[in-house]
């Protein structure tokens, strides 16, 4: 997807992606041919440079066809470079602009509130990310406000543009943080499927917002793009990305053939 | 001119209908940050409580937080002082809201100079440019309690977002009561045959005071209040410049970006006239009374007809 569209954001898009599927494809309450079902669990993508994978899990789900995949980025598409809530059905909030998306979740979580809405809201934020101000206006907001319909999740994989988080810019202690601001917290391995179903449900659960830091690996699963900032917003080229598919294909039929074993 | 009522702030007046739309519309939130003593959110807190989200001093969650509630359904009312509305909260008001054209209300007081005693640092003069920027954004000044009032109510059924700038000063009253509607948002307060001037917010009351005096020198200058800075009347001030050829503006805002450009945009393209424009010249503002600061900025209606006589010495 992003090769094709020349431009892009795959190194955070693979980091997201186990926790991605996991709501998609276990834990949300949705109805794809019903977005605006007043009931639904509702996913606000935060770090909106990711949204690959946003579109691949709202295609694969059934919002819009799947084909259409292949044209993000393109002047007639509706796939934006970043999410538009008006373009692309399914996209909650527009993103882009880092740090605004637990701020919009606090308040759809009021709203909801108000509303006595069942639906879960779910936020995926960057670690980078955390780097912003607001983020922590909204930690605090949430906590004060007792948002027990909140979770937000962060894909702590350690880069940035510029390198690692911890160079750059330290944001750790995450958990910490989190907890001295209210949240009940838990840290996971993101890319442990058990533990990121697990800590979901658990976060549905709590009294007040829960945050889960998921430790990931930037570039998951393509072994030139594990850990290098470099791949942050840069698409590969056509051998690349054969590589690249090569690679995540093996992975992805040696998980089923496992499954098959058990 | 409705002399006869005690001049109030247009700030008061938000209050007093955001009270009454809470009362109509069981949708209607008010956020605000730790300012609703100044803004008078807190007329709304006080009655309904559970519908109040006081954020702290954090503009920006603050901006994000109402459009979490408009794209839940809610009609969000998200007040703090200009400055801060559009300044600090800029790329928060410009992505969740604007872009996505939400029904958040952004009602901001404190615009202007006459903040007085606080200074530069609070005094808001480019707020209105600001949000004229936006796409989707529609821009309210006010120029009375009673237009402040309607506005407020009237911008529950207005799609898409709003800013609706109040002042801090008690400001003497245009309208009666409070009109049904701003209608199009350029209101002829006066007929005039020589010059137009344009006016918003407190200015509106010194353009007529202007008009008074140039009639002593038997000039005829016609007095807009234009209420809706964008999208601006355009038929309606077209129709003015054709009638007298000659304008002069009036705003307690830069003369960049605000009512000034706005009016130069419409001449420009419709009608070109020679023009003047009262307004801040580019600078900051500074601590004092907030009529000493009028009269140091030069905010005055002795300056609009200072102004007046000289664009129409400067012939056609």
């Amino acid at each position: 997807m992003v090769a094709e569209a020349g431009s892009g954001h795959p190194g955070g898009s693979l980091s997201s992606t186990d926790i991605v599927t996991a709501l998609f494809f276990h834990t949300l309450n949705h109805r794809p041919d019903e977005p605006k079902w007043p009931d639904r669990d509702r996913f606000i993508l935060s770090k909106g440079h990711c949204a690959p994978i946003l579109y691949a899990a709202l295609a694969r789900s059934g919002y819009f066809p799947v084909e259409d995949l292949i044209n993000l980025r393109r002047i007639d598409c509706h796939l934006q470079g970043h999410p538009d809530m008006h373009k692309t059905v399914g996209v909650e909030i527009s993103s882009g602009s880092l740090g605004q998306g637990l701020s919009v979740s606090v308040g759809m979580a009021l709203a909801m509130r108000l509303d006595k809405l069942p639906g879960h809201i779910f936020t995926l934020m960057g670690d980078g990310e955390s780097q912003e101000g607001e983020i922590w206006e909204a930690a605090m907001a949430a906590a004060h406000y007792k948002t027990d319909n909140l979770t937000g999740i962060v894909d702590a994989n350690g880069l940035q543009i510029d390198g690692f988080t911890s160079d750059v810019m330290n944001v750790e202690p995450l958990a910490a943080k989190y907890e001295a601001f209210g949240w009940s917290t838990r840290q996971i391995d993101g890319h442990d499927m058990e533990q990121i179903i697990e800590a979901l449900d658990w976060s549905k659960s709590v009294d007040g917002p829960a945050a889960i830091i998921a430790k990931t690996v930037k570039g998951k699963g393509v072994s030139f793009m594990e850990n290098q900032a470099g791949w942050h917003g840069k698409a590969p080229a056509s051998e690349q990305k054969e590589l690249a598919l090569a690679e995540l294909k093996e992975q992805a039929e040696a998980l089923i053939s496992g499954q098959g074993e058990a | 001119m409705a002399d006869e009522l005690k001049p109030r702030a247009t700030r008061e007046a938000y209050g007093e209908a955001l009270l009454e739309l809470g009362k109509r519309h069981g949708n209607v939130v008010a956020l605000d940050a730790d300012l609703s003593g100044s803004t008078m959110s807190k007329v709304f807190a006080a009655e309904f409580p559970e519908r109040f989200f006081n954020v702290g001093v954090a503009e920006a969650n603050m901006m994000n937080m109402a459009a979490g509630f408009a794209i839940s359904g809610k009609i969000a009312y998200a007040s703090t002082f200009a400055v801060f509305a559009t300044g600090r909260a800029f790329d928060q008001v410009r992505q969740s809201i604007a872009q996505p054209n939400l029904p958040v209300r952004i009602v901001a007081s404190h615009g202007g100079l006459t903040v007085g005693e606080d200074g530069c640092t609070h005094q808001s003069v480019e707020d209105i440019g600001l949000m004229r920027l936006l796409p989707n954004m529609k821009v309210i000044v006010p120029a009375d309690f009673n237009q402040t009032y309607a506005a407020v109510l009237e911008s529950y059924d207005t799609p898409g977002p709003m800013y609706i700038r109040t002042g801090r000063p008690l400001t003497p009253f245009l309208y009666q009561e409070p009109p049904a509607s701003l209608g199009k948002g350029a209101d002829v307060l006066r007929e005039g045959s020589d010059i137009s001037i344009f006016a918003c917010g407190i200015m509106v009351v010194k353009a007529l005071e202007a008009a008074e005096q140039l009639k002593k020198r038997d000039i005829s200058a016609e007095v807009v209040n234009v209420s809706i800075l964008k999208p601006i009347d355009v038929d309606t001030v077209t129709a003015s410049l054709e009638k007298t050829g000659y304008a002069v503006t009036a705003e307690e805002h830069s003369i960049i970006g605000g009512l000034g450009d706005a009016v130069a945009e419409v001449a420009a393209e419709y009608c070109p006239v020679r023009m003047g424009r009262v307004g801040i010249k580019d600078v900051f503002g500074k601590s004092g009374k907030p009529d000493q600061l009028l009269e140091e900025f030069n905010l005055t209606a002795a300056h609009m007809v200072e102004l007046a006589g000289k664009v129409l010495a400067s012939g056609k």
